[in-house]
């Protein structure tokens, strides 16, 4: 047996309109359902980790909704890269003996219910003065990185629509994705530019719903029926405007992945499934360079010719259909990120997009605005057989 | 003399931090704070150095010169609400010849004709008056193509 904290329960809500929910009830049942992969109850959990999405405050509110009894709780916020972040630190907790049973759950109501409080930057923030008086919106930040990445190294629309086709091509297989239906290429760039060079297509999609994970010590996952996957390395990588010397074309992913793949001492050529965070298209590419699968500014030819379908292509991402095509529940990818990875470790990826003995995959994180104040984080998870 | 303009900018509300850069741009002035300690130029306004740690009293404030050119920008051609209306308009960042880069609307051209690299030069918007709020500040900053 690994020394490692396992990922033993996994469960994404298979709601994508949600509005006879609250919030909450979405965190209970995401909690129950990764409880019950994992074999746990409720009564297990001594260590619960939240993030701005859950109602209330910090995590206090929802261990009283939940009925929980910690000792350990951490409500970590880094936008939609917070849930990495917690497994960190649960596998952190449990090594220090704080907690044996980590539960980290996620949800919210864009779709039906609005954005709610915790959802972005407080109003408070000392730089929102200087960012907000512009028109501003999120996919407009996101294109200025886009804009600038395709000045300096030459990448195209076309380029990034492979990414979106990627993603549909795999959802169509998803049958709780929120767009099921493959597009092409030039579906994407005949889609409505909203901000040059996005267009609509680009985008991820704007789900309710939610996900939880389980994670526990080496001697409970060695006490339970299921399939659980060693967390084998942790990144966290935190990056700002830098007193405004910004840079557009960088993620906080080239600090975090470098990090987890020393702690895990792997390299990206044996990685056999990544998730990567899909807010955007140009967040997957810029992600994918930074984290070392190609060479910085070189991530437009990487992703083309089919390069992150799954079976066949050489680097097999997102398999649900990612947040471009099947859930981005509370404006917040990173949850399904991992739980899609340890679908694809255990082997319970649709058959259709399943990678053959999939061994080391990798999960990453993103929150904030790209490469202008973002939180990343990045898991190597594994297998014990 | 700021000049008016139809851009649907809410004003700003300037704290102990940022006071100085909003009061000048009621004078046609961009002023801004720098590092006595390191000689860093910073942005956002803050009495604190994020280069080397110097506090509020190694803080001191200039007129810096109004001009940059463009880091990156977008078109914008959808969004909601007031900006909706005046589509197609530009958010950009500019890096001004000062160091720092940040953002911005590009004004005062067709925003087709907007480039990276493209030579810049700051101008003094007034916040519209239905937009305007106690205690908030009056000026937005603005750049337009330079001659
Ligand atoms: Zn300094």
């Amino acid at each position: 047996m690994s020394p490692h904290a396992h990922i033993a329960g996994v469960f994404e809500h298979p709601g994508r309109t949600l509005p006879d929910h609250t919030v909450a009830q979405i965190h209970a049942e995401v909690a129950a359902g990764a409880l019950a992969d994992a074999g746990l109850t409720f009564a297990d959990v001594d260590g619960f980790f939240c993030a701005g999405d859950a109602p209330g405050f910090g995590g206090l509110s929802m261990a009283e909704y939940l009925g929980l009894n910690c000792r350990y709780i951490d409500s970590t916020e880094t936008g939609g890269s917070s849930y990495l972040v917690h497994v960190q630190h649960a596998a952190e907790a449990i090594a220090a003996g704080r907690c044996s049973v980590a539960l980290i759950t996620l949800a919210g109501k864009p779709r039906t219910g609005g954005a709610g409080p915790g959802a972005s930057a407080r109003s408070d923030a000392p730089e929102s003065d200087f960012e907000n008086l512009f028109g501003l919106n999120i996919i407009n930040g996101y294109a200025l990185a886009a804009q600038r990445h395709m000045y300096e190294f030459g990448t195209t629309s076309a380029q990034l629509a492979e990414i979106k086709v990627a993603a549909s091509t795999h959802a169509q297989h998803n049958p709780n994705a929120f767009l099921p239906t493959m597009v092409t290429i030039d579906e994407v760039l005949e889609s409505p530019v909203i901000a040059d060079p996005l267009h609509r297509l680009d985008a991820c999609v704007i789900t309710d719903g939610g996900g939880a994970l389980v994670v526990v010590s080496p001697e409970i996952a060695a006490s339970l029926d299921r399939h659980t996957i060693p967390v084998l390395g942790t990144g966290v990588g935190i990056k700002h405007t830098s007193g405004g010397r910004i840079d557009l074309t960088h993620t906080g992913a080239v600090i975090s992945g470098p990090a987890a793949f020393a702690e895990a001492g792997v390299s990206p050529t044996d990685i056999d499934y990544v998730s990567i965070y899909d807010s955007f298209t140009i967040t997957v590419l810029m992600t994918i360079e930074d984290l070392g699968f190609c060479p910085k500014g070189q991530g437009g030819g990487f992703v083309s010719d089919g390069a992150l379908q799954s079976p066949n292509g050489i680097l097999p991402f997102n398999t649900d259909g990612g947040g471009l095509c099947n859930n981005h529940p509370a404006n917040r990818g990173g949850m399904t990120k991992v739980v899609e990875a340890v679908r694809q470790l255990r082997g319970e990826a649709h058959p259709a997009v399943q990678v053959p003995d999939c061994k080391l995959a990798l999960a990453h994180g993103t929150g904030g605005s790209l490469a202008t104040r973002m939180g990343s984080a990045t898991l190597i998870l594994g297998r014990d057989d | 003399m700021p000049t008016e303009s139809n851009l649907p900018t809410n004003a700003a509300y300037p704290t102990l931090d940022s006071e100085p850069f909003w009061d000048a741009l009621n004078d046609d002035r961009l002023h801004l704070p720098r590092c006595t300690a390191c000689a860093y130029v910073i942005w956002y306004p803050r009495h604190h150095c994020p280069n080397c740690g110097a506090g509020r009293d190694q803080i001191e404030w200039f007129d810096a010169s109004g001009r940059g050119a463009v880091y990156s920008y977008t078109v914008v051609r959808r969004n909601r609400g007031s900006w909706g209306e005046i589509l197609p308009y530009i958010v950009a960042y500019v890096e001004l010849d000062e160091g720092p880069r940040i953002m911005t609307n590009i004004v005062e051209c067709d925003p087709e004709s907007v480039t990276i690299g493209q030579a810049v030069e700051a101008v003094f918007h007034s916040v519209p008056e239905a937009r305007q709020r106690e205690h908030g500040a009056t000026g937005v900053l603005r750049f337009r193509p330079s001659a």
